[in-house]
């Protein structure tokens, strides 16, 4: 019983179609994630009385299994008559959970930018939505994008916990048909094989994106 | 909320399983990144790619796809494990390889005058290491290593998906029965919480007390 390459070769395709859905909730996660991350270092930052609330939410979800947030999203909310499907529960869920991450990466991003910067922007009459927006963001974005790049990738080495709702990602399929054929080694070796390809197809891209959107945004 | 209370012996013990788990694969990731982290920084070209390879593999492969290689296809290569060790080997492999690179740069934040002022004071190889190199390095790689135990302790959870009967686990049999749902799954998320801050406070405190071999002693506890 060692590695049989027909039955992998066979079994290929659907385990494609699964990588694609696991590229798509992590993207789409990725998406709630970043702007999550935003608003939530926002409201932290705006001193009012929401700001501590949301600064425990945000820990307490931050130190708490990414599963079992899934299986909370997924089963306990429908019985308060919110009904969401996996790919709903997996992008919110996924989603949320790194964007508690993501607030912590902007913040320092931003404690990162040196006070100088704030008080010529001021000297220079810069408005507040002007200084942010060509002074702070720029440099914020430059220390954060390679950070924000490394969260991508650790959010499609988690997506594979989706597979515990029933959401069709490559794990699922992998188990799926590991289940079928009682054949676990072939199914189970290409998906990390996969989750290989995806991860260094992403960074390549990353570093890609790091070079033309930095560029771009720096010129203003 | 009843349905806790009277089930409570059944996630405590859940628990106690994610609490021996989390005692035995913090173990061996701190053995593995030891090893694999100064495999890294090793004169051997053999040995730095070997390490290079491990850590790549179990960084770039989900923790997911590792317990299920351990725990679902070792088998059909003739080596069976139960869930447990299955458990103890993913997660300490996985977070060996990441933690391997907090020992990486540990080691190499260490300035080469410390190395080279050692040599000249005539110490041997093992002295350099253990009294000039490591007290400082530790004190760079503390920080780090808390992190990788608090996101270990939350995916001590995602052993459950290989059947280990931890807590999330237990959590799951018990909602199919009760339906009891929200009040489980919150207890559940605050017992990993209070866990987490616990490890998260000793650790500070551990790192607040190791400070004073930081050099140049910048801070003072």
């Amino acid at each position: 019983m060692i590695f049989d390459l027909r039955f992998a070769i066979e079994i290929l395709p659907r385990l494609i179609e699964g990588a694609l859905l696991t590229v798509l909730v992590t993207v789409l996660a990725f998406v709630v994630a970043a702007f999550g991350g935003v608003v939530i270092l926002m409201v932290r930052r705006s001193g009012t009385i929401v700001a501590p609330i949301v600064g425990f939410l945000a820990e307490f979800i931050r130190s708490t299994p990414l599963l079992v947030q899934i299986l909370f999203l997924y089963l306990a909310l429908p019985q308060y008559g919110i009904v969401l499907d996996p790919l709903e529960v997996g992008v919110i869920g996924i989603g949320l959970h790194y964007s508690c991450y993501l607030a912590e990466v902007y913040r320092a991003g931003l404690e990162a930018v040196p006070r100088g910067q704030f008080d010529a922007a001021t000297a220079l009459s810069f408005g507040r939505i002007e200084t942010y927006r060509r002074i702070v963001t720029p440099q914020v974005f430059q220390t954060v994008f390679p950070v924000l790049g490394n969260f991508l990738i650790y959010m499609y080495k988690d997506s594979p916990l989706l597979s515990v709702i029933a959401f069709a990602e490559l794990m699922f399929i992998a188990n799926e048909i590991g289940t079928a054929t009682f054949r676990y080694l072939e199914p189970v070796t290409l998906a990390g094989v996969l989750f290989l390809v995806m991860g260094a197809a992403t960074a390549s891209l990353l570093r890609f994106a790091e070079v033309r959107i930095g560029r771009r945004w720096v010129r203003g | 909320m009843d349905a806790v209370i009277e089930a409570r012996n059944v996630l405590i013990g859940g628990f106690w399983v994610n609490i021996q788990l989390f005692a035995a694969s913090s173990l061996l990731m701190l053995i593995v990144s030891f090893v694999a982290g100064l495999a890294r920084l090793s004169g051997s070209r053999t040995v730095r790619g070997v390490a290079a390879v491990y850590v790549n593999l179990f960084r770039g492969t989900s923790l997911v796809v590792q317990l299920f290689w351990l725990y679902y296809a070792l088998p059909m290569l003739g080596i069976r494990l139960e869930a447990f060790p299955a458990a103890v080997i993913g997660l300490g492999l996985c977070f060996g390889a990441y933690a391997s690179e907090v020992v990486r740069a540990g080691l190499l934040a260490v300035g080469s005058g410390q190395r080279e002022a050692a040599l000249a004071l005539n110490m041997t190889r093992t002295q350099i290491f253990a009294r000039v190199l490591m007290p400082q390095a530790i004190v760079v790689m503390l920080p780090g290593y808390t992190n990788l135990f608090i996101l270990l302790l939350q995916a001590t959870a995602a052993a459950s998906l290989i059947t280990l009967q931890e807590l999330t686990f237990r959590a799951g049999s018990l909602n199919a029965v009760t339906f009891n749902t929200a009040p489980i799954f919150l207890t559940v998320l605050v017992a990993y919480f209070l866990f987490a801050q616990a490890v998260a406070r000793s650790l500070r405190e551990l790192e607040r007390r190791l400070a004073f071999w930081r050099w140049p002693r910048a801070r003072t506890a």
